[in-house]
């Protein structure tokens, strides 16, 4: 999902740093309200964080014979909902554009956008989706983080689409082939990454059960159980 | 089902669908140079390939402020990230497990509470034993 370092008309790039850097200001606000109030939750912000480190370091080979590598970005969306994860997404991406030239600056708006804006709303609203149907905790948790992933390469796929339309059929010809190229080798991974999402959330539930009830869970009841 | 046994059906179906391609692509083909081909190549490397395709004549127009000198350096760095993250979830596992630990007798020492019932936190701090 690394646009690559330059390979965004200057437009483009900084429509999508504008967007991006709003939806890192109002995580920010969100991020900084939720600790205030309970500074217990720093630990949990910390896991999530870290979750999103390892995972986006693991370049997975996928069936399609090239390799790609998850977001991580799904378990913070369910804990802290979907803007948390802007700010956390843009530090990783920041230390892959500095330090590995994965991605890039003048990319990193695009990239923030979609590994750090519509994975975690689409994960989340998944998750809650998931709960109001009343579908097994662990179903939901899976399917939220997996979709996430797959959310945050089809985004990919439409920034490059729209910066690139095919000279013949457009934009959708030109989506084709980016999705071509992102969607199909990205679903094992989505579902690595939702089973890694349910194995680190069963944790957090067994061990940090108060930390879930004061952000909402309710964990008494036993229906967001695992 | 305990937990335990679910943990390793997630981390078999992980590893599974990590090694199942591995084992699949078999062995790269031959390109007219003579060169094998790499397998295994990362999508972000397709995407600037296909961008290449779509508009030959875009040109970067920023490249990065610092490039690994080496694929070698690239994985160091890389493992570092990771290493980042695997530490800290490390020390939190470390860190409720402990806090869970000294929890439970305190609380049966205490009084027979109800939370103690309910809350599976700390309940279930027999489970977390084998289960990590």
């Amino acid at each position: 999902m690394h646009i690559m370092e330059g390979f965004l008309p200057v437009a483009h790039a900084a429509s999508w740093g504008a967007v991006s850097t709003l939806c890192v200001g109002f995580g920010l606000r969100s991020i900084s309200r939720a600790v205030k109030d309970k500074p217990e939750l720093k630990m949990l912000l910390g896991v999530s964080t870290a979750f999103t480190f390892i995972l986006s370091a693991l370049k997975l080979p996928s069936v399609t014979g090239s390799c790609s590598h998850p977001t991580g970005t799904g378990l913070g969306a369910i804990l802290f909902g979907p803007l948390a994860m802007a700010p956390i997404s843009a530090i990783v991406l920041l230390f892959q554009a500095l330090l590995l030239a994965h991605g890039g600056i003048t990319t990193l708006g695009a990239n923030v956008f979609s590994m750090g804006v519509v994975g975690p709303i689409v994960g989340y609203g998944i998750y809650r989706l998931g709960r109001a149907v009343a579908l097994p905790t662990g179903l939901t948790i899976f399917l939220a983080a997996a979709l996430a992933d797959l959310a945050t390469y089809i985004t990919t796929a439409c920034q490059l689409a729209m910066a690139f339309p095919d000279p013949t059929g457009g934009f959708s010809a030109s989506l084709v082939k980016f999705l071509g190229v992102f969607a199909i080798t990205q679903i094992p991974l989505a579902i690595s990454e939702g089973l890694l999402t349910v194995l680190i959330y069963s944790f957090i539930q067994k061990h940090s059960g108060q930390e879930l009830t004061s952000l909402g869970f309710n964990l008494s009841g036993g229906e967001e159980r695992i | 089902m305990t937990g335990r046994f679910k943990n390793g059906i997630l981390i078999a179906a992980v590893l599974a669908l990590a090694i199942i391609p591995l084992i699949m692509a078999g062995q790269p083909s031959v390109g007219p140079d003579g060169i094998k081909t790499e397998l295994f190549k990362g999508s972000d490397d397709q995407a600037s390939a296909t961008i290449q395709t779509l508009a030959p004549n875009y040109k970067p127009w920023f490249t990065s402020l610092y490039t690994p000198p080496s694929t070698e350096i690239e994985s160091l760095l890389f493992a570092l990230q990771a290493a980042i993250g695997a530490g800290f979830i490390g020390y939190y596992i470390g860190y409720a497990r402990g806090r869970a630990k000294r929890q439970i007798p305190q609380m049966l020492a205490s009084h027979d509470s109800p939370e103690i019932r309910t809350s599976g936190c700390l309940f279930s701090d027999k489970n977390a034993e084998r289960t990590i």
